[in-house]
């Protein structure tokens, strides 16, 4: 076994200090009666070399982004990821070490943290923000529960039928057993209008929950939406996208009180969906309600600026059965890659990437809209992802065909919105460059024709 | 060697007009923004983020990274989080493209390599468990709890059974009690006897047909294997509760016994503490689950499901809770605990667990000369002692003796926790240590539970900063930094 120290002669001595006969006496707390004793039926150990091969294999099956071109989105997003950050994250100092329990010798990610938080409050101009947690969906569900807690509304939550469907997913998991109604608004023409969320929220509503570019890239009257929330006495919760607010206004600009989002775009690969990293970030006021680790400035007995885990009596650790959430391990080494991520890009590198998406995204639009099959589901502004409705409705097949040409086309939207069955979200990163996007157009007008012949 | 002298943070580090990357100047025809983008939702002002040149943030960023202890460079038994040697293979395979650069809404079909592991990994990790039902899904320990628990509810809702109550041993993670009140259960403590077990009295007095789950980390947070668990399993079961299992302890029994043998219904695994997946300065870590048949369909959607050679997601789970975690769950760490796995094979996953408890004993057989051991002179993968007595004749706390640690090249144990045990340090040493290692952190342990107290009280005395004023950290709390001198 590769990772043991312990010679023949190094257990002899132990097994000797300890006054043990054997490894087995050790055990002697287990009753026999409950032991396996049988080995574990799982395959043989294998060395480095043969394990390489063996995943090297199972990694090969697999069609990655860098074997196609890919226009797939919907909360994970191709952009790039500077050297900077996998040479810095994958410092054995950071991403062995763990939470910072003893600031003395944890100063490091305590100042990484602080820095995080920092960034985060620059990004989204919010006044505070913790120091992550685990995902975007999960920040939704924990921004309604804390919704909840401030308010002290319990009854009912809005939510936008444009949140990602899988963060609604998780927010119903949530809510369910708290037995907390959670309304769904419906979009017209790809998004929510204030007015329909006037409808839905009332004095019982704990909080207004609406993303940013919605889930079909469409950019909803955000504060105007907020408005309405704030009338009701309820919260306004923004779940937004971190790269599109190199262009866009901030939450905090909007008048969001708690805002959310997936930062799998600041510098963490889309590895089939994680780890990646939930943001959360809110108004002063609220921050004795947040969930998760938050680092704070101090001083030490020298008087020395200095890093600590702070405002602790919210977490689990403490407060157990009244904690603000169960959350404990979080998503450090994300966090500290967006810190990363965000100090190289700077504010220009974040306004290029997202000038560039929303360049790329328009002529692409426009290329596959002059295609007879294909159009824009409707006319909505949006920056980095469209929805594309396909006329023959054959979305399914065309996204199948696609990939074993090399396209990752899109995201089909039937499982989610049976009436936009015939329709697949696109979506367009810097890292696409004008060759690649010509090179779907193309591939989509000869589907558009075969398509066209088989009609016939 | 760490530069002592970088204690800037990255705002103070910059200046207007620097910059780190230059991204192309776009190569489709360019459209004008404001002609499409609303007034309402265009930035009108530029991001107030730092400028910094790239060579700053490498500087920056290593001398961040040498103020830390971690487990590359330090021993850190730092008890309940099993700081094992995290494996540089693992972190080679897990970039392997086919892994990490792969979208997760992918085609299946372009998928198989990658659904056949986590396919594989679910059928380990149920072997592992001795229970039949898994879910990759959750994020982390707390959330593999809370889906659990949930799942429990689903379960017994679709029974109509109503259960209000979750027992939790006052030994118990906070995770426990915090996780069953989101899922909208409440809590009952229930106390521990002088052995460090489940008071069986205390238990049996809190036991009706309305507690849906007892929580229970078995090896418990002691250190100790509650040999009750099967009893206790027994009596939960005859009023139709459940028993879950807060698998945060699997480094102890891999192999050696089974939580679905040994009565538990459902547990979460931390592959982030037994699989090695690294611990990342506080996260990502995962919390996968596994159930008993009958909890099953109610585990969260989707799972890993084959149909002859090929894998796919099942979504077809009509009494699933739903979902906890967007996308697969961190799939990143389910693929470094699958070459953990298939490193060790079934021999050396036992071999794990042996010696991580030969080594805990070898600790506490030193250790407890000095520092009593309340709980007895045998434990499983992790021990708890006490700094009670010295605290009583000289004044001298857990907290002074970690701290102190620190100065010697130690990562300091648990201190505090398990509540039930005062001025207690929880010590894990894990199997990845030598015996020269725990030699050295023995006498060193030793030797300073002889220093003066007032040497202690001051202690850190070596590291750049000495015992951060917390309390006015929360009193008032600076949680970002701001511009100086206005704006």
């Amino acid at each position: 076994m590769p990772y043991f120290f312990n010679t023949e002669d190094d257990i002899q001595a132990m097994l000797d200090s300890i006054g043990a006969a054997s490894i087995a006496e050790l055990f002697e707390q287990v009753p026999e009666s409950l032991r396996l004793n049988r080995p574990l039926n799982l395959p043989a150990a294998m060395g480095e070399l043969e394990l390489t091969q063996h995943m090297t294999g199972l990694s090969n099956r697999n069609q990655s982004a860098g074997d196609s071109i890919c226009f797939l989105g919907g909360g994970s997003y191709d952009h790039f990821i500077p050297a900077v950050v996998d040479a810095l994250a994958s410092r054995g100092e950071f991403y062995t070490s763990y939470t910072p329990y003893q600031p003395e010798v944890s100063q490091g990610n305590l100042q990484a943290m602080f820095e995080y938080q920092t960034l985060i409050c620059q990004l989204t101009g919010m006044d505070v923000s913790n120091a992550s947690l685990y995902d975007g969906g999960s920040a939704v569900a924990e921004a309604a529960l804390m919704s909840m807690t401030v308010t002290k509304r319990h009854d009912k939550i809005v939510v936008a039928s444009t949140l990602h469907p899988e963060f609604r997913q998780i927010l119903a998991t949530y809510l369910a057993c708290l037995g907390t109604e959670l309304v769904v608004v419906e979009s017209e023409n790809g998004i929510v209008t204030p007015q329909a969320v006037a409808q839905a929220t009332d004095d019982k509503t704990a909080c207004v929950i609406v993303q940013y570019p919605n889930f079909f890239g469409a950019i909803e009257d955000a504060a105007a939406i907020g408005k309405v929330a704030r009338e009701a006495g309820a919260l306004f919760v923004m779940s937004f996208d971190p790269i599109s607010l190199g262009l866009l206004k901030r939450p905090g600009d909007l008048g969001a009180d708690i805002a959310v989002a997936e930062g799998q775009g600041l510098g963490t690969p889309m590895s089939f969906g994680g780890p990646y990293l939930g943001i959360m970030a809110c108004k002063e006021q609220f921050v004795r309600r947040m969930p998760g680790r938050i680092a704070g400035q101090t001083k030490d007995a020298r008087g020395r600026r200095c890093w600590v885990l702070t405002l602790q009596t919210r977490e689990q650790h403490i407060r157990r059965d009244k904690a603000t959430s169960n959350i404990c391990t979080n998503q450090g080494l994300f966090a500290l890659r967006a810190s990363i991520y965000l100090s190289v890009m700077g504010p220009h590198g974040l306004r290029d990437a997202a000038h560039l998406c929303f360049q790329k995204a328009h002529y692409a639009a426009q290329q596959i809209a002059a295609l007879d099959r294909f159009q824009l589901a409707w006319n909505q502004p949006f920056l980095k992802e469209f929805v594309v409705q396909d006329q023959s409705g054959q979305v399914q097949e065309l996204l199948d065909d696609a990939t074993e040409h090399g396209y990752l086309a899109g995201v089909s939207l039937a499982p989610w919105y049976p009436e936009l069955a015939d329709c697949f979200l696109v979506a367009v990163t810097e890292r696409r460059t004008k060759d690649q996007i010509d090179s779907l157009t193309q591939y989509l007008a000869q589907a558009s024709k075969l398509e066209t012949v088989s009609h016939a | 060697m760490r530069n002592l002298q970088a204690s800037k943070l990255i705002f103070e580090l910059s200046k207007k007009g620097r910059g780190s990357v230059r991204l192309p100047a776009a190569d489709v025809p360019e459209t004008d923004v404001r002609q499409h983008l609303p007034a309402y939702a265009l930035a009108d002002k530029e991001l107030p983020m730092p400028e910094v040149a790239e060579p700053d943030v490498i500087r920056h960023f290593t001398n961040l990274s040498t103020m830390n202890m971690s487990v590359d460079t330090h021993f850190y038994p730092l008890g309940s989080c099993t700081m094992k040697y995290n494996s540089k293979r693992n972190e080679r395979l897990a970039s392997l493209p086919g892994f990490l650069n792969v979208h997760p809404y992918q085609s299946e079909k372009s998928m198989q390599g990658l659904l056949q592991l986590l396919f594989e990994l679910q059928e380990y990790l149920c072997e592992i468990s001795g229970l039949p039902g898994v879910s990759l899904q959750p994020a982390a320990g707390a959330q593999g709890e809370l889906a659990a628990l949930m799942t429990a509810a689903a379960y017994f809702r679709s029974k109509g059974d109503k259960r209000t109550k979750v027992l939790t041993p006052d030994s118990a993670h906070g995770t426990n009690p915090a996780s069953a009140q989101m899922a909208g259960f409440n809590t009952v403590t229930i106390k521990s006897n002088q052995d460090g077990f489940v008071d069986m009295e205390h238990f049996r007095a809190n036991l009706s047909d309305d507690v849906a789950v007892f929580m229970i980390t078995n090896p418990n947070t002691l250190g100790l294997f509650d040999k009750q668990v099967h009893q206790i399993a027994e009596e939960v079961h005859q009023v139709g509760g459940l028993i879950y299992l807060d698998g945060a302890n699997m480094n102890a029994i891999l192999g050696i016994t089974r939580p679905g043998d040994f009565g538990a219904d459902m547990m979460h695994y931390n592959p982030h503490k037994t699989f090695s997946g690294p611990h990342g300065g506080g996260g990502p870590g995962a919390g996968p689950i596994c159930v008993s048949q009958e909890l099953e369909p109610f585990l969260p959607s989707p799972v890993v499901a084959k149909d002859g050679d090929h894998y796919y997601l099942d979504y077809d789970r009509p009494q699933s809770i739903g979902r906890v975690r967007s996308f697969f769950g961190n799939v990143g760490v389910l693929v470094r605990a699958y070459a953990y796995i298939r490193t060790h094979g079934p021999d050396g996953l036992k071999k794990v667990s042996e010696h991580a408890v030969l080594n805990a004993n070898y600790l506490l057989s030193k250790v407890k000369h000095f520092l009593p051991v309340p709980h007895g002179d045998r434990c499983m993968h992790e021990f708890v002692c006490t700094a009670s007595t010295l605290k009583k004749e000289k004044g001298v706390t857990a907290m002074d003796i970690a701290k102190r640690l620190l100065d010697f090249g130690f990562h300091a144990p648990t201190v505090y926790f398990p509540l039930v045990v005062p001025e207690c340090m929880m010590i894990e040493p894990t199997e990845t240590e030598s015996k020269e290692t725990l030699d050295a952190f023995a006498q060193m342990l030793f030797k300073i539970t002889d220093e003066s107290a007032e040497l202690l009280h001051e202690a850190p005395h070596t590291t750049t900063i000495r015992r951060p004023d917390e309390v006015t950290a929360a009193r008032e709390p600076i949680v970002k930094w701001q511009p100086t001198g206005g704006a």
